[in-house]
């Protein structure tokens, strides 16, 4: 529902990109939540880790990465994700 | 100089180019722990070639040891999760977006500039690097085999036989979906050569958040995909499984570039 309202702000704007498969997104999957196993994939294993001030990311965190593996096999790249720096 | 306790700390979800349709968006959007969303930039007249996407969040709540205890709370995962990837999502409509891995926080404002300020170039490489391209999920599934079906029995076989007999028919049927899954794995492969710029191969999903599903995961690879080619490469896909009844392909997305945000390692060895 946020989407939509980003939508209604946008207006009357020219949106960036609007004619790209990215800017069509919303209309490719109608309604659809994606399931939570692939979102974890992407957002615990993919996304930029980036060194310094960093309070936490989740690559360092070895007693979680234990249990989240549990969770959520399918993360095992974090055992090489140590690429962060700290 | 160093915050006083209660101060906020600062969540990014993203990089982004500074573009006047991101600053439009970003004030109907509801950040991680229902936080106002915001764009962070080098202050002054030039705000660089890239911004950080940004929430001040309590620090109590997302503190390193609130956070320890919070990431075992599956419910809890999967909310800022999701929220995450709404903010992310949003901005991908829009522009090309550099997602942040889940839960990246810095102390405040003046740490996520300073790193915007080493890094920024590098993520403006990055960014250029992914724009107009979309990633896809293509997952391959192992059908489980049908439970035996007992051909007719030999006239005359015992019981112990016909089962023999039985649980040979579906060892070999289980046998020939992994063969199919290897043959849709091929074409899958052969597809992504003709339409695609990069790939990553995720593990296979299993565990209990797969474990409601009697199929088996044995492919779970993202793609990035150029736009002029994203349709041709979803159409090709679709016959990726044809004539194969022990397997089943999954596509999903489109997805913001999640997968391929970060440069690839430098080469190690030849």
């Amino acid at each position: 529902m946020k989407a939509v309202d980003a939508m209604d702000a946008l207006e009357g704007v020219d949106a960036v990109d609007a004619m790209t498969p990215a800017g069509r997104r919303e209309g490719v999957l109608p309604d659809r939540q994606v399931a939570l196993v692939d979102l974890l994939d992407r957002l615990l294993a993919g996304g930029v880790v980036i060194a310094g001030d960093i309070v936490l990311s989740i690559a360092d965190i070895d007693l979680v990465r234990i249990s989240l593996r549990a969770l959520v096999c399918s993360v095992a790249t974090l055992e090489d994700g140590d690429d962060d720096g700290r | 100089m160093s915050a006083p306790p209660a101060a906020p700390l600062t969540y990014v979800y993203a990089v982004t180019p500074p573009a006047p349709a991101v600053r439009l968006l970003l004030p109907s959007l509801t950040g991680v722990g229902g936080r106002p969303v915001t764009l962070l930039h080098a202050p002054g007249d030039d705000p660089g070639p890239v911004a950080f996407v940004i929430s001040d969040v309590p620090r109590p709540d997302w503190d390193e040891d609130a956070l320890k205890a919070r990431f075992e709370d599956l419910r809890w995962l999967e909310d800022a999760a999701r929220s995450h990837h709404r903010v992310v999502e949003a901005l991908a409509a829009h522009t090309t977006v550099l997602p942040l891995r889940l839960a990246t926080l810095y102390q405040d404002h003046a740490a996520a500039l300073g790193v915007l300020r080493t890094q920024g170039q590098a993520f403006a490489t990055r960014l250029a690097r992914l724009s107009g391209h979309t990633e896809y999920g293509v997952k391959v599934y192992v059908r489980p085999a049908p439970p035996a079906e007992a051909e007719p029995p030999v006239a005359g076989a015992s019981p112990g036989r016909a089962y023999l007999q039985a649980r040979r028919a579906q060892r070999s049927a289980h046998e020939d979906h992994y063969r199919q899954a290897g043959l849709a794995t091929e074409r899958v492969a052969a597809v992504a050569r003709r339409f695609t710029a990069d790939r990553v191969g995720h593990p296979a999903q299993s565990g209990p958040l797969t474990s409601a599903s009697p199929e088996e995961n044995v492919l779970n690879d993202a793609y990035l995909v150029p736009d002029e080619h994203a349709e041709a490469f979803l159409e090709a896909l679709a016959g990726a499984a044809r004539g194969l009844a022990g397997v089943r392909v999954e596509v999903t997305g489109p997805w913001a570039p999640y997968s391929f945000a970060a440069p690839p390692p430098p080469p190690e060895e030849p």
